[in-house]
């Protein structure tokens, strides 16, 4: 889910005027030297690490679903609340360093809704306080005393989401502990995940109210330097399969055509295993014309390991996030040796 | 054979340089003032649509507080936590700018100036920049404690910032003055009323407010340079009908020495193109000279009128040059036409000698009445009919356009009566000889008449806006001192301090609201002598003081009367459950918006927070009471003003638009007689071989030359005097349909004659000043030349 960050992040921080920014809020010679970075070694602790950071650079809160309607349509939604400093620091006011981004999406079979925001930190109009739990940007939030059990929503001008989270297993660390590597050169992020919430709730659509139930996914991401300067974009799935294991595996495109491949794999009971590069293989079947762009939208995923092969087909091929930062992102459905659903991320194909 | 040509040609403007001369300097005047009032206009529009472009003003509905003038920022993030997507908006005055502050993150508007000035997100928000354009930059430099930024582009007298360095610069830290309502908003949102009580949303206006509001300004504007640009196509027509007359010889030798008719037409096409360019690029230049001498009054007469911020220097826009040397080569396609036309249509064999150019032909002109007589007719049917500020402008060009038109036929017929009264030999020769020249002549009489009457209506409207708003303001500014407090607390103590010393407080208090679904103001009056005494209506209830003073009833300005449709009589809703019969309709010249007067007990009770801060007192001893307020009181000199120095401050705005009228109105007259004179040149050479015969039957040169210049007189005068019905024709429209339309006001019409007189009298002036030369010249004409007429044979 790195890529969403790095798009972000070179969106707001790593052009050039960024250092000049970094200086005007802290005097600072350069941006690497402000913000704190990622170390092995550093155990993740909660609730507090649930709550940003605001000294590094780039952080996510970011909901996947996948869910039924009553009459068996699948739907997806996702709630994502984004954080980049401009400065290592957070203060009170307009002048604070922080900025929040907001996306949400609807994806039906037929349609593709989003919706984005922006906001300032330091003046209540987007934050996250770690307990009790709350991330907000304007109306939207996901709320709970605990991340274990969350109310999630968010509203566009043609759809809104008002639906439950229930965790069903442990929270997942990715990498060693949390530490996730996203590149050869030792590039990473501190990463962990949710991904086994059961969902209820209801969408509202321009059709009218959908009462859905599924499972929900929730990843939290922070660093402040991800992705190494060849790397050009991502593919990243998260993939629950209907035994109850689960799939996390991403893919970075790199600029002499290699790749980059990390992953981790869960059991039903919350056990992980991290999947070093290269064990983790994904390859494009089909590509679909989105808005006259190419992009990926059916892939074969092969884990030889755990004896996974299957294809991965995307609801709809036209999940286009036509935001400030444009990515595509949209619920998947699996069949192969294993069956399931899932979601894909991919960036770097505007 | 095409340099041989080009050569023949020439040799015809290398001999006839005063021809030359004409059809450039004919071309450079209209495209002068053409594009002189072009570039006027647009760097005014360009003024408005950068400031409604970075503050999303007029684009979108907004958000403002009932009562008071800030609203807390609690209320912003209250409104976005509730699913209101709304940006907020700083504003304030420093040093006679207005301080801006938005913030890009949730400006609907996206970013404003940022990316504008060349500037992305991150770093507006590291540098925190403060843009403005050099001029208001010049005027912040020493004022302000921020960087700051050109933006040429940011409106006049206006700096954009972020939200935060405009807070601190106003020092309104946690206040915010408007907020801006995104067209998009998401779904499930609660009413506002249920999140910010205390906030009024006013509608989108539409395009910016200002740039309505100033459209007949500029209207005006663009009919004068259309007009000037129409007389000075006549000039050009002229010259190259003549040019191509007298070359008919040369053309038939021409296509007799083998040259195609097509390469012949191509090439005085593009020799005329050539001359189209040259004379486009001076009028452009010219007309940059216009713009820039008219541009600081119109700029001033803007700012004064509608509070509009024009800069007052001149942006040489690529767009200009373009238009303008467009425009001439346009027109000179249109003025050319014929003649080329007439040249591709020449037969070879045809008899070469010059036909008599003046010549009238009959189908030609049959066409010409009827257009005259349609253009009338639907001028009279828009007046009776029309609707709207675009009929109003379509029924003035009817109505010149078809007086212009129906102007020779007018002029024929009066010159035959006279014909028929006049007696001798000399004077029906006279006659007879003005009949036959009127054709040649008319397209510059037309020139004058449109002139004239562009004069006697223009500065009829202008004289009579005047007269009124000098009555209007005697009865409006009653007060004799005007005073300004601080704040509601030093109101209320300045309100006990005078109390004792003056015969009346007037507080001048009032909310902007909506009122029958249009932008108002609900506007409180204290109701005693002063009201009772000065106040005039247009229309009026019985006991119209006494019912406003219960709050029974209201009272409306004609804005709002004309917009709405209501009149005395009519109800009006101030609140939902506070609907009052209107008792009274006043005028209320120069305001743009519409507004309703309520009693002050009325006005509290809808609006109890709001407190006024300014004061009308009422006294017989001016002097005394502002040294007491000064001295005792502790105001400041500045936050007092004195009747006389509002009223001189208003008048000087309308001084300014004189100036720019006046300025307008000379520079059509001298083109209009600039068109005579051309035409009454050219004549002079033809006229040669009709003269002999007058003069070898014993008339000298010398009573010719005086009877030309009679006849320029004559033909004047008469032009002078259909053009006064038709000015003040063209002033009713303007004040009983144009601003009616435009403003929401009309205004009684006055008339000036002793302007007019004077006006016609420069009107003579221009005609025998063009005529004078050319009668000269004829009077001095070698009776070799007038011989020569019967050796060949002519």
């Amino acid at each position: 889910m790195a890529v969403k960050s790095f798009l972000f992040a070179l969106a707001l921080s790593l052009t050039a005027p960024v250092v000049a920014l970094a200086q005007g809020f802290a005097g600072m010679g350069s941006e690497a030297q402000g913000f704190a970075t990622p170390s092995l070694g550093t155990p993740l602790s909660f609730p507090a690490d649930h709550g940003p950071h605001p000294d590094y650079r780039i952080e996510w809160w970011y909901v996947t679903a996948n869910m039924t309607g009553p009459d068996g349509t699948a739907y997806g939604l996702q709630w994502t609340l984004f954080r980049s400093a401009l400065a290592p620091f957070a203060t009170q006011g307009w002048d604070s360093p922080q900025i929040w981004l907001g996306n949400a999406a609807v994806t039906t079979p037929e349609a593709h809704y989003t919706s984005e925001r922006l906001a300032r930190g330091g003046t209540g109009q987007a934050g996250v306080i770690a307990a009790p739990f709350e991330a907000w940007i304007d109306e939207w939030h996901m709320r709970g005393d605990t991340v274990d059990t969350l109310q999630l929503r968010a509203a566009g001008t043609q759809f809104s989401y008002d639906v439950t989270l229930e965790a069903q297993g442990p929270l997942i660390l990715h990498g060693q502990d949390g530490y996730s590597v996203k590149s050869q050169q030792g590039q990473a992020s501190y990463y962990y995940s949710q991904p086994s919430y059961a969902l209820s709730g209801t969408l509202t659509l321009p059709q009218g109210e959908v009462a859905v139930t599924g499972s929900a996914w929730l990843d939290r991401e922070w660093s402040s330097q991800p992705l190494a300067s060849d790397q050009t974009g991502w593919d990243w799935f998260s993939i629950s399969f209907d035994g109850g294991e689960k799939l996390m595996g991403f893919r970075l495109r790199q600029a002499d055509d290699s790749y980059y491949t990390s992953g981790t794999w869960i059991t039903a009971e919350g056990d992980t295993t991290a999947l070093p590069d290269g064990s983790f293989d994904a390859t494009v079947l089909e590509v679909s014309d989105v808005g006259g762009r190419d992009v990926p939208t059916r892939w074969q995923v092969r884990v030889p390991d755990y004896d996974v092969d299957i294809t991965v087909e995307a609801l709809n091929p036209q999940a286009w996030m036509d935001m400030s930062i444009p990515y595509w992102e949209g619920p998947v459905q699996i069949s192969g040796n294993r069956t399931g659903v899932g979601y894909l991320e991919m960036t770097g194909y505007d | 054979m095409t340099a041989a040509t080009l050569a023949a040609l020439w040799s015809h403007w290398r001999r006839n340089p005063l021809q030359l001369f004409t059809l450039i300097a004919g071309l450079a005047l209209a495209t002068a003032l053409w594009s002189g009032v072009q570039a006027v206009n647009s760097e005014a529009r360009a003024s408005y649509d950068t400031a409604a472009a970075t503050l999303g003003e007029g684009q979108y509905d907004q958000l403002l507080p009932t009562a008071g003038d800030t609203i807390p920022e609690g209320t912003f993030i209250a409104l976005r936590r509730a699913g209101w997507i709304v940006g907020p908006v700083v504003e304030g005055q420093i040093a006679g700018v207005r301080l801006v502050g938005i913030d890009p993150l949730t400006a609907p508007g996206g970013l404003g100036p940022v990316g504008n000035g060349g500037m992305d997100l991150p770093q507006f928000l590291a540098e925190q920049p403060v843009f403005a354009n050099a001029a208001t930059a010049a005027k912040l430099q020493t004022l302000i404690d921020a960087p700051i930024v050109i933006a040429p582009a940011t409106a006049p007298d206006t700096a954009i910032t972020d939200i935060f360095v405009a807070q601190r610069l106003l020092n309104g830290q946690g206040q915010l003055s408007r907020l801006i309502v995104s067209p998009d908003q998401p779904l499930g949102q609660p009413p506002l009323a249920q999140i910010a009580p205390d906030l009024t949303r006013r509608a989108a206006q539409g395009g910016s407010d200002v740039g309505r509001l100033t459209d007949s300004f500029h209207l005006n504007l663009t009919a004068f340079g259309l007009l000037s640009f129409a007389v000075g196509i006549f000039i050009v027509h002229g010259a190259i009908g003549l040019a191509f007359e007298q070359r008919r010889t040369m053309i038939r030798t021409l296509r007799a020495l083998g040259m195609p008719l097509r390469r012949l037409v191509m090439l005085m096409a593009s020799e005329l193109m050539v001359f189209a360019l040259i004379g486009g690029l001076i009028g452009v230049c010219l007309g940059y000279l216009v713009a820039a001498s008219l541009l600081p009054d119109v700029a001033a007469t803007l700012k004064g009128l509608y509070g509009a911020q024009v800069s007052g220097t001149l942006q040489l826009r690529p767009s200009w040059w373009l238009s303008g040397m467009g425009i001439s080569v346009l027109g000179t396609g249109i003025a050319a036409t014929g003649a080329l036309l007439s040249v591709a249509r020449m037969p070879l064999l045809a008899s070469a000698q010059p036909r008599a150019w003046a010549t009238a032909r009959g189908n030609a002109r049959r066409i010409q009445v009827m257009v005259s007589l349609g253009l009338l007719l639907i001028a009279g049917l828009l007046a009776v009919f029309g609707e709207g500020l675009i009929m109003g402008f379509g029924l003035l060009a009817c109505l010149l356009i078809g007086a212009a038109l129906a102007l020779p036929l007018v002029l024929d017929v009066t010159l035959r009566m006279a014909q028929r009264f006049a007696k001798g030999v000399t004077a029906q020769w006279f006659w007879a000889d003005t009949r036959q020249q009127l054709p040649g002549l008319s397209l510059a009489l037309m020139a004058l008449l449109l002139a004239m009457a562009a004069n006697v209506g223009v500065s009829t409207m202008v004289s009579s806006f005047r007269l009124t708003f000098t009555g209007f303001l005697d009865q409006r500014l009653a007060s004799e001192l005007y005073v300004s407090t601080e704040n509601a607390a030093q109101a209320t103590a300045l309100e006990e301090f005078v109390a004792p010393r003056t015969s009346e407080i007037l507080p001048r208090l009032y909310v902007e609201t909506e009122l029958a679904g249009l932008p108002a103001e609900i506007y409180s009056a204290r109701i005693g002598r002063t009201y009772r005494e000065n106040w005039q209506f247009l229309a009026e209830a019985p006991q119209v003081w006494d019912r406003v003073a219960a709050g029974e009833a209201v009272l409306v300005n004609e804005q709002l009367a004309r917009r709405a449709g209501l009149w005395v009589g009519d109800d009006l809703a101030l609140a939902t459950d506070v609907v009052l019969p209107i008792a009274g309709v006043f005028g209320d010249y120069g305001n743009p918006m519409g507004q309703a007067m309520v009693s002050e007990d009325l006005f509290n009770a809808l609006h109890p927070t709001a407190q006024s801060t300014q004061f009308g007192l009422r006294t017989d001893d001016p002097q005394g009471l502002r040294d007491a307020l000064i001295r005792d009181f502790g105001l400041s000199d500045q936050s007092i003003t004195d009747q006389a120095q509002i009223k001189a401050f208003s008048l000087s705005v309308f001084e300014r638009t004189f100036t720019v009228t006046a300025a307008l109105n000379i520079l059509t007259l001298s083109v209009a007689g600039f068109a005579i004179f051309m035409s009454l040149l050219t004549l002079a050479a033809m006229r040669v071989p009709q003269l002999a015969p007058a003069w070898a039957l014993g008339l000298t040169r010398r009573r010719l030359g005086q009877l030309e210049l009679i006849r320029a007189v004559v033909l004047a005068v008469l032009t002078a005097l259909l053009a006064l019905p038709l000015g003040l024709a063209l002033a009713w429209v303007l004040l009983a349909v144009v601003n009616v339309e435009a403003f929401g006001w009309r205004l009684p019409m006055y008339v000036f004659p002793r302007d007019y007189a004077v006006l016609g009298l420069f009107a003579l002036v221009a005609a025998v000043l063009a005529a004078a030369w050319p009668a000269r010249r004829l009077a001095h004409t070698p009776p070799a030349d007038l011989l020569k007429v019967f050796a060949n044979g002519r």
